[in-house]
């Protein structure tokens, strides 16, 4: 809008306007009001759970997190069953998926044609956006019958015996589809986005220099790639696999799902197991004492302890790779 | 021809064909394990497609709960309830990103705005059932069950999505826009509501459609906060039913009735996240053509 007035014929505006510069005092104080909310936020879930937490915390201590007894009915309550379950799940998760989701960057950052790379990575990035529970009734319907529980029995039967393989209990029968491995082999798909997403664009923020400095010296591609690109994107690429191991922990529903939901601790990657996320969301209708609810918030609170130290971990190995680079760009997630 | 010099070039040759060799076949398995990342994402459409469709039907989608005794009823109720929620949730969650995002944008390197960006990542990772337990600890213990602690438990999870995206748009916005208007005379609020939200707000829709679809296929902090419902309810004080714990509940059912209403849900669910996703992905490219 063009005013055609004179400026000078127009009235003055009041002291108070003027005093508040013209609104930007109060839209300044908006502003920071909402970003304070965010930060607000992050505290705030750490305060609640822990002063809802209390019952446990005083009661058992920091014997809660060892205790491997998960009794609600006589009241003990031992998250060390969670704990290893969300442990064993995270890394067999890991295990397969850092491999592939290094893979998949590699490819889409360093060999995939330009006008390919986005419409792949983007197909990658869906994995992320299927939601849990339909990974979950996935994982109990097609993926377990399909290919877990032949995958297992062929582990249980190969390498499973005992007599003949002594020190793989990690692979002992007796086994039944839903288990630690078959929540694992899903947190894999699930997590892969994470971790190649990150690493892609922290391989994209390489310098190209880097890059034609080794090729010049008579580098073949794949030593360009294995010497040079990966060490200088270390950091980044580590920041990627935490990010992808703090969604693997806290990931609920599609292992609830699949992993059998029973408290006890075992080596066997065979057997039905429970994690800190899937006994909050399975036990939670039941928790009608409240130590049983106590116990259950402080599962939570560990949950979000945990996944605030990977995070800040994550961040900053995340960051020093973008910082040493700034114009690249990438690196966050 | 076997002088010691031509020895030792024949076994640089052999050298080098091993590693044209351990090329082709690094590269080649990277290739290999993109096409084996695709291999879920083909596997779960596909069957939620095939053996959704079969149980989708008008009356499944417009009709509310019944028993499996007379035939199970539809989702109408659940429909109802996630778009209550979501919207909700967005109408909290926007507003409060937006701003945020501004704060971000206009302090880029001071200790407070680098905390707050930095408290948008860690948001972002939280899992999303530590969000509903605070949710009940806040609201639900006091107040019980209610569609309002549902929607702000994925008011908490939209969050961060609306403002990094947000922020990533108005960091690409020309700097000269903002400065033509505040050397007008404008006010920085002005500027701000007029001249930059206008300019970034592609990047604020794509943000609200990621974030709208980050949620609704949400399970785990409903579970503490909206609970589900079998009941047709608008009522925002009452437990409120929504698909992704309707799906859950019926997934997990004996009934084989309910099994295959859970791929119909499944697949309703899929539809509307692959469109928000595929639609906020064609919008930002048809953006970045405008901008060149």
């Amino acid at each position: 809008m063009i005013s055609t007035q004179p400026r000078a014929l127009r009235p003055a505006s009041s002291p108070v306007v003027r005093a508040l510069q013209h609104g930007d005092i109060p839209y300044r104080g908006v502003i920071a009001l909402s970003a304070l909310a965010i930060l607000g936020l992050v505290v705030g879930v750490g305060v609640m759970l822990w002063i809802y937490s209390e019952p446990t915390r005083v009661a058992a201590g920091w014997s809660f997190v060892v205790e491997t007894a998960w009794n609600p009915v006589g009241e003990v309550f031992g998250a060390a069953p969670f704990i290893l379950g969300t442990l064993n799940t995270s890394l067999v998760a890991l295990i397969v998926a850092f491999p592939l989701g290094l893979g998949v960057a590699i490819f889409l950052a360093e060999l995939c044609p330009i006008r390919l790379r986005a419409l792949l990575g983007f197909m990658v990035e869906l994995l992320a956006a299927i939601p849990s529970v339909v990974y979950g009734a996935w994982g109990i319907f097609v993926f377990i019958p399909a290919f877990v529980q032949p995958l297992g029995d062929f582990l249980m039967n190969t390498f499973g015996n005992p007599s003949r393989f002594p020190f793989l209990p990690i692979l002992k029968g007796p086994f039944f589809g839903a288990s630690t491995l078959a929540a694992g082999l899903i947190l894999a798909v699930m997590i892969l986005p994470t971790i190649s997403a990150i690493s892609r664009d922290v391989l994209l923020a390489v310098p190209r220099a880097q890059r034609e400095a080794a090729l010049a010296l008579g580098s073949t591609r794949w030593e360009t790639i294995w010497q040079v690109v990966l060490p200088y994107g270390l950091s980044g690429i580590l920041g990627g696999i935490i990010l992808g191991l703090g969604r693997a922990l806290g990931e609920t529903m599609a292992v609830t799902m699949v992993i059998g939901n029973v408290a006890q601790v075992s080596a066997s990657l065979l057997s039905p197991g429970y994690s800190m996320a899937s006994v909050i969301a399975n036990e939670w209708g039941e928790s009608r004492t409240p130590m049983y609810a106590s116990a259950l918030i402080e599962i939570g609170l560990l949950l979000f302890v945990t996944s605030l130290l990977l995070n800040i971990v994550a961040r900053l190995l995340v960051w020093s790779v973008s910082r040493r680079n700034p114009d690249a760009g990438g690196g966050r997630a | 021809m076997s002088t010691p010099a031509a020895r030792r070039w024949t076994g640089a040759a052999a050298r080098e064909r091993k590693r044209r060799l351990v090329n082709i076949l690094m590269l080649g398995l990277t290739g290999l394990a993109t096409l084996l990342a695709l291999v879920p994402l083909a596997w779960i459409l596909a069957e939620v497609v095939a053996r959704g469709s079969s149980a989708l039907s008008v009356e499944f989608l417009t009709q509310t709960f019944k028993p499996t005794s007379l035939g199970g009823g539809g989702i109408w109720h659940a429909i109802v309830g996630t778009a209550i929620l979501v919207g909700l949730a967005s109408l909290l969650a926007v507003p409060v990103g937006i701003l945020a995002a501004f704060y971000v944008v206009a302090h880029p390197n001071s200790a407070m705005g680098l905390a707050v960006r930095f408290g948008t990542d860690v948001l972002s990772g939280l899992p999303s059932i530590v969000v509903g337990l605070f949710i009940y600890t806040v609201l639900v213990i006091e107040r019980g069950y209610s569609a309002w602690a549902g929607s702000l438990a994925l008011a908490i999870l939209m969050l961060p999505v609306v403002v990094r995206t947000t922020e990533e748009m108005l960091k690409l916005t020309p700097q000269s826009l903002r400065e033509a208007s505040l050397g007008l005379g404008a006010p920085e609020w002005k500027t701000t509501f007029s001249v930059m939200l206008p300019a970034a707000l592609t990047g604020v829709v794509t943000g609200l459609m990621l974030a709208v679809a980050r949620v609704s296929g949400e399970t785990a902090p409903l579970l503490f906060t909206a609970l589900g419902s079998n009941n047709l309810s608008v009522a925002l004080d009452k437990p409120m039913a929504s698909l992704p714990l309707t799906l859950f509940k019926y997934a997990v059912d004996p009934s084989k009735t309910r099994n295959a209403q859970a791929w119909a849900i499944a697949l309703v669910i899929i539809v509307l996240v692959l469109a928000l996703n595929v639609g906020a992905r064609l919008i930002a490219m048809w953006r970045s053509r405008m901008m060149r």
